[in-house]
């Protein structure tokens, strides 16, 4: 084969189109655009709220009212209008599925564009799928083997109903309506989500997944979810996807909340594909997402993230390390490509004595695009023998993308243990060479560095999502990754 | 009067007292229009996030000294490098001390600035060099609206100043309160070498702030070696803005010792504006009580085929405080930059506190860029290590503490100073080892 170069993987990355970018026509059930106090009564209404959770929407949107979009993010964009979004949108056809053929057989083939085809699915033991097209959920698999066990897997809005002492007492615990400008306005007006219990010392037996889906012209997905693992239970979550091309700019903020009770261990795992905008750097999604856990005793919260898609991101999934012996994880790839803008990283916040935590974040920039580290790793005073590693890669294809580092730091007691590095490198001609060397061309070459800097990451996905987060490594970096 | 307005209508009265048609007065009246709308930096700056200036400036400081105290040498001897032979300029509460002073005009002018800003014979240097790197920050365009006062160093092509030059500022306490505001320029030409050393001591428990701006200009291959010695009283605090300007293929390190001071803010600059650029900035930072020092360090690799390298180390006990906050932008131009910063901490007691902030921002793809920062304790297996040997805690500690900050010190290039700092760390930690044996 001919010489492949660096040269050569730019030029596919620039041609490389959205593979997924496709569009369901459901008919839909849309709220006119704009937000008030009517849009959220309206919103609570038709989901058969209860009081309780109207006046809490409520007051999230008094809070959201009075504040600002945050502007200290390394990112520029057009700031989405608020009041040109429609806050709510469902599929029409609506009712709960027995079987899988009453699905509307056009949304089927969506999912079976998507690799997630739902039959299939059911054969391969392991995972349950919530499948959320726009904002309501209208599938849900594997609810029977999840309820022997007492595991409570279902959408936010029938948690509301069915369980609300559950929800009541967890929801806003971690993520506080008026946390920050998009928490609050997702509080508001947050059409669906997942919902998840594992009681006490249950292992869940499957993963748990969800994908996530921007389905209707002009509508913003705000998606709650809220996980919750009593003492000494384990459930691993994923998350993904992948949205339809659209010229227009697509807004999406979510609110996920984690919360790990003592002994409990929560892994949750995200591959992230929305529309990233054209070559030229038009359309695309706005993802401001809020992601934090809470680890009490012996806790263990752990992030992965894979994050391909997006115009514009902004997420911090993070963890509070309240409980002594706690651990938290964040490991994450992120890949910008064109004029994509990622402003990502995590929050550690030790609290607790003899926690630990660690961060692994690899980032891709090719393109125009800017890519940011933003972290903070906070040690409390009496959060004793504390103890962070944080290592933070920079990969460059190109000298019009950038790379940002800002990792901050503060410590507050003097037992704790902290290690920060970063490093930003290109893939070296020698790297290149050595592999040519040995009989390797150069795009396995190139394949082998870009998948040996993300390795530690991916080792962290589960195997069921692995295969996936492999493909839309691809696609965004089509010709680096074997 | 809040110290701001007091500041600002001071301004006039500070104009008629030096030369209104000096060709800098147009840069004065900008800056302090500069200073007035900005006001001084709050927390709510990111730049200042960690720094807070208020505990220092609720003080009722009196901006024009009204008396120069006198001072024998034998009582400030100890805070020159006595043992060399070197040039001197020296300050009392801002007025230029002849009588401790050691200038020179022969080949190199190392003089003051007072003079430079006045005398026909340096108008050349002051419209092209004078104001150019200092930034636009509300602290930078207060020093130069006063600036007036402070050492004029001018080295013309291929000379190497060949003994080292301290710049000290003594303030004696005659004021209940006092701000000094010294400007320092230092254009360094082609193939020049020279070496500085600078220092800010108070002599009293009266409070000073030290609002000062150093621009420093090196020429093609010129090697510039400046060192801060800061070990202040407690009540003294100083905010010292450094900027330097680098062309092709010069040499220029920092380096800065906090030993001491109520709060002690560093902003140090590198704008490197040449190809085969190295600058080096390095510090060691041992604090306590109620102390706060913050480097708030630049590199703006500009030009291709630079170095850059910046290491700190700090510890800190008691109430202390410790900031870091390191920024290394490489633009896409700047191909082949190899930039370092390292920056590690230790926090001797649970009240100390350390943030620490290194961030790079990189836009161009061949560099090699890295950063490190630890935060930790000593290794309890060295220290049983050396105790089984017979070495009393506190000095087996003094010694692996010493270790720590010491490669900062394998750098420098003045014996004496080395010398000096090594038994400075010695008293910081309350040792009495001469680690240089």
């Amino acid at each position: 084969m001919s010489k492949y170069t660096e040269d050569d993987l730019r030029e596919e990355l620039k041609t490389k189109e959205y593979e997924y970018g496709f569009y369901t026509d459901i008919e839909s059930e849309t709220f006119p655009n704009g937000l008030n106090e009517d849009i959220v009564r309206a919103i609570s209404k038709k989901k058969e709220e209860p009081e309780w959770m109207t006046e809490w929407r409520l007051e999230a949107f008094k809070v959201w009212k009075k504040m600002t979009e945050p502007e200290w993010a390394n990112v520029q964009y057009e700031k989405p209008d608020f009041q040109a979004i429609s806050y709510y949108s469902a599929p029409n056809s609506k009712p709960k599925y027995d079987s899988i053929d009453e699905v509307d057989p056009e949304l089927l083939a969506t999912f079976e564009k998507l690799g997630i085809s739902l039959d299939e699915q059911k054969k391969l033991a392991g995972v349950a799928m919530d499948v959320v097209v726009d904002s309501v959920s209208v599938a849900t698999t594997f609810k029977e083997t999840l309820a022997e066990k007492g595991i409570i897997f279902m959408s936010i809005s029938e948690a509301i109903k069915e369980h609300p002492e559950l929800v009541k007492k967890y929801i806003g615990t971690v993520v506080p309506q008026k946390d920050n400008f998009y928490a609050a306005l997702n509080s508001a007006v947050f059409s669906d989500g997942s919902f998840c219990y594992i009681p006490k010392g249950v292992r869940c037996p499957m993963e748990l997944s969800t994908y996530f889906r921007i389905n209707q012209a002009g509508t913003g997905q705000f998606e709650r979810t809220l996980v919750i693992a009593d003492e000494g239970s384990y459930v691993s979550y994923l998350e993904g996807c992948t949205a339809p091309s659209r010229d227009e700019n697509q807004l999406h903020a979510a609110v996920v909340e984690l919360i790990a009770l003592d002994d409990a261990e929560i892994k949750y795992s995200t591959v992230q594909n929305w529309f990233p905008g054209t070559a030229e750097g038009k359309g695309g999604v706005y993802n401001f997402v809020t992601k934090r856990g809470l680890c009490e005793k012996n806790a263990k919260i752990s992030w992965t993230q894979v994050e391909t898609g997006s115009a514009v991101t902004w997420k911090y999934p993070s963890c509070v390390l309240k409980g002594d012996n706690s651990i938290g994880e964040f490991y994450s790839i992120a890949v910008t490509n064109n004029f994509q803008q990622a402003d990502t990283g995590t929050k550690m916040i030790h609290l607790g004595k003899n926690t630990k935590s660690t961060i692994i974040s690899k980032g891709i920039s090719a393109g125009k695009s800017q890519n940011s580290y933003r972290g903070l790793v906070q040690i409390s005073p009496r959060a004793e023998n504390a103890r962070n590693f944080s290592q933070c890669d920079s990969l460059l294809m190109g000298n019009e993308c950038g790379a940002h580092t800002f990792p901050y730091i503060e410590v507050k007691n003097k037992s704790a243990q902290i290690e920060h590095e970063a490093t930003t490198s290109k893939i070296g001609e020698d790297q290149i060479f050595y592999c040519n060397q040995r009989g390797i061309d150069t795009e396995k070459a190139i394949a082998l560095i870009v998948n040996g800097f993300s390795k530690e990451v991916l080792n962290k996905l589960p195997m069921e999502f692995a295969v996936e987060a492999q493909k839309l490594l691809e696609i965004s970096l089509e010709g680096s990754v074997g | 009067m809040e110290l701001k307005e007091k500041l600002v209508s001071s301004f006039m009265a500070f104009e008629n007292t030096i030369d209104i048609d000096s060709p800098v007065h147009d840069i004065r009246v900008d800056a302090i229009k500069n200073f007035e709308a900005e006001g001084f930096p709050t927390k709510k700056q990111e730049a200042w996030k960690y720094t807070s200036l208020n505990s220092v400036l609720k003080n009722d400081f009196s901006v024009f000294p009204k008396e120069t105290g006198a001072l024998d040498y034998k009582d400030v001897k100890q805070y020159f490098i006595h043992d060399i032979d070197s040039y001197k300029i020296i300050f009392i509460d801002g007025k230029y001390s002849s009588h401790l002073s050691a200038t020179t005009h022969d080949g190199i002018d190392v003089c003051l600035m007072s003079a430079a800003l006045n005398k026909p014979k340096y108008k050349l240097i002051i419209d092209n060099y004078f104001n150019k790197i200092a930034t636009k920050d509300s602290l930078s365009s207060l020093n130069t609206a006063f600036s007036a006062e402070g050492a004029y160093i001018h080295i013309p092509k291929n000379k190497v100043v060949e003994k080292p030059i301290q710049i000290i500022h003594f303030s004696t306490g005659n004021e209940a309160a006092l701000m000094l505001q010294p400007r320092n320029l230092i254009v360094v030409g082609e193939n020049s070498h020279v070496q500085i050393i600078e220092r800010h001591q108070s002599l009293t428990d009266n409070p000073t702030l030290t609002n000062s701006v150093t621009e420093i200009f090196a020429n093609k291959r010129a090697i510039v070696d400046y060192y801060k010695i800061q070990n202040d009283k407690q009540s003294a605090s100083l905010i010292d803005n450094t900027f330097i300007n680098q062309k092709q293929e010069s040499i220029a390190k920092v380096h800065t010792f906090s030993f001491g001071g109520k709060l002690t803010r560093n902003n140090l600059n590198f704008y490197q504006n040449g190809e085969r650029i190295d600058s080096t900035m390095k510090g060691i930072t041992i604090i306590g009580d109620k102390q706060h020092v913050d480097h708030n360090t630049l590199v703006h690799h500009i030009e291709p085929n630079c170095e850059s390298h910046q290491d700190y180390k700090g510890i800190f006990d008691a109430n202390s405080t410790g900031v870091f906050n390191g920024k290394v932008v490489v633009e896409k131009e700047a191909q082949k930059t190899n930039a370092f910063q390292a920056n590690n901490n230790i926090l001797v007691s649970d009240k100390a506190t350390i943030n620490t902030k290194p961030q790079l921002e990189i836009f161009a793809d061949d560099v090699k860029c890295s950063h490190g920062c630890t935060i930790g304790q000593l290794d309890e297996s060295a220290m049983f290590y050396l105790r089984s040997r017979g070495i009393p805690e506190k000095e087996a500690r003094g010694l692996l503490m010493y270790a720590f900050s010491n490669n900062v010190l394998d750098s420098v290039a003045i014996p004496e100073i080395k010398s000096r700092i090594t038994k400075l760390i010695a008293q910081k930690l309350g040792v009495n080892i001469g680690f240089d044996l």
